[in-house]
This record gives structure tokens, sequence and C-alpha cells, in this order.
């Protein structure tokens, strides 16, 4: 079960490597769009933004529904789960952050521990 | 009380914790081994916030740091990251009580940024260390969080995702 979730989250964090499926997914959050209008959006051609689409599709991100010509994206049912990776990394970037924070303040310490030593001489 | 024995401990590895409490609400959590007026200096003094604000294990370098930490007092962080354009973040300092709590803006984002609030409680010479960033509206977030809004550190996670991807490759089910 386990194994299952992180290779889940391995998939969205796959997805979200890239700068231009983050902003069709902050796209969609807004309004749905077509394959079309996300393409025009991006500045990209319709199979290189069809390739982003399906990465998120596959991913469970994004959900496309083809109605006459027209093939409208929105987001997935697995939506939470990029919000889930998101706040991994964001707290690896906090955690990396207060360690070093802590080295900081272990110096201080012995600075202090030191310059204590030496006012009581 | 047993400072000393609390002094002798082999310190455990604290770990952050990060929790969206609302829509528009993220909580970051973290124990820091020293006293709060220590952790307070090292946030507050310049010098001392540009060794560990910009992790080294990142391939980010911070190019610029000006900090004037008192209330209504102004900062601003330039980062370079590989080629990529600098990042600039910047704002203003609406609340600075030593050693307690410092509250200030984040006016670099173009649609309203979070208004961040750290509290430092100190407990058995160990600082907790609570990072609340309030989101003008749960688009405000929602937007955060699905863009690399905090794009350059963003990037540097992409690619050691990319790089532990490609290591583990070899071992993992397609």
């Amino acid at each position: 079960m386990v194994q299952y979730q992180k290779t889940q989250l391995n998939a969205s964090f796959a997805a979200l490597s890239d700068a231009t499926r983050r902003g069709v997914l902050e796209q969609l959050g807004r309004a749905d769009a077509s394959i079309t209008d996300l393409a025009e959006k991006f500045h990209m051609t319709l199979t290189g933004m069809k390739k982003h689409v399906g990465v998120l599709e596959q991913a469970g991100l994004v959900a496309t529904e083809k109605v006459g010509r027209v093939r409208t994206c929105r987001l997935g049912p697995r939506r939470l789960e990029a919000e889930t990776a998101w706040l991994e990394q964001y707290r690896k970037l906090w955690d990396a952050r207060f360690d070093e924070l802590d080295a900081v303040v272990e110096a201080l310490k012995r600075k202090e521990a030191i310059d204590g030593r030496n006012q009581r001489k | 009380m047993d400072a000393i024995r609390e002094s002798e401990q082999i310190p455990m590895k604290n770990s952050a914790t990060v929790e969206r409490t609302s829509d528009r609400e993220l909580v970051v959590t973290r124990t820091v081994n020293g006293p709060r007026h220590l952790v307070f200096e090292a946030w507050t003094k310049p010098e001392l916030f540009k060794q560990w604000w910009v992790p080294k294990s990142f391939p980010i370098v911070l190019l610029s740091c000006e900090m004037d930490v008192r209330t209504g007092g102004k900062y601003r962080l330039e980062m370079g990251c590989g080629d990529a354009k600098p990042m600039t973040f910047f704002g203003k300092y609406l609340e600075v009580t030593p050693p307690a709590r410092i509250v200030w803006t984040n006016d670099e984002a173009d649609e309203g940024g979070p208004i961040t609030t750290v509290t430092f409680e100190e407990k058995t010479g160990k600082t907790l260390l609570v990072m609340h960033e309030l989101y003008p509206s749960k688009e405000a977030l929602d937007a955060a969080m699905t863009s690399g809004e905090k794009s350059c550190v963003g990037e540097t996670f992409d690619q050691l995702e990319e790089t532990l991807a490609t290591l583990s490759a070899s071992g993992a089910p397609s």
C-alpha cells in the first residue's frame, strides 16, 4: 500500500517536473480549457500540448472529454495528490533550510559558551 | 531542571512538518537545537541569515541580501539559479518583536502574496519555530501550489527528482 502510494506520488512528481505542465494545471485551476486554447496560451503546437496533457492525464492530474471536435481539459481526480507532492517538496525545502539554521545556531551556542567562560575568568 | 543531561543528549535529527490548515493557510513547524534568542539572532542578522536561507545543497546562489529587520523595515533578496534570470524576493516587516515573533509581506508575486508570521517558542533549550503563511485568497494559494511559484527552488527539486528518477529507473517498475 505504501509502495503503491509512493509510485503514485512519483508519477505526480514526474508530471509536475515541467514548467509548462505546472502552468497548464494552474490555468485549469482557473477554468476548463480546450487543447487548442492551451496550445495558444503556451505558444505551442497542438501536438506538443497534446503530449503534455497526455502526461498529466496519465498521472490523473487532468481529465479530458471530447465533445464534438473539441477536447476539453479540466483538473483531474488526483488533484489532491499534486497538492501532496507540492507540500512534500515544500517541506524538503524548509527542512534543508532549517538544517542549515541548526548549524548556524550551533556555532552561536559554542561562541556564547566561550564568551561566557571568558567573562567569568 | 535536567539542563545538563539535556545538552549531553545526542541531538536527534529534527524534521519539519508542513500542513495546509485552511483554504488560505500553510503552516510549517520545526524544532531547532538552541535557545530562541540565538535562533532569533540567526534569523535577523543578515550576515547569519545569509548562511542558512539558501541551503548549500541547492544549486542556488544568494546574489544579494538587504534586510532592515524592524517593524516597518524592508527586505530584498536576489537569488541566482543556473542561467535563469535572477529571482527577486522583497517585502516589508509588519512586526518584529524580539525574540518571539516576526511578520512580513511577500510582495514579489503579481497577485497578492502571502503574509508570513514566524514565532519562536523556547522549550528546554530548544526552539519551536512555527511559520504561518496566510494567502489573500484560496485561489492565490491554489495557484502557488500548482505553479512552481517558488520556482527557483521548485526547479531545484525538479532536478533532484529527475536525478532520483534516473538513478532508480533500472530497478523500478515503469
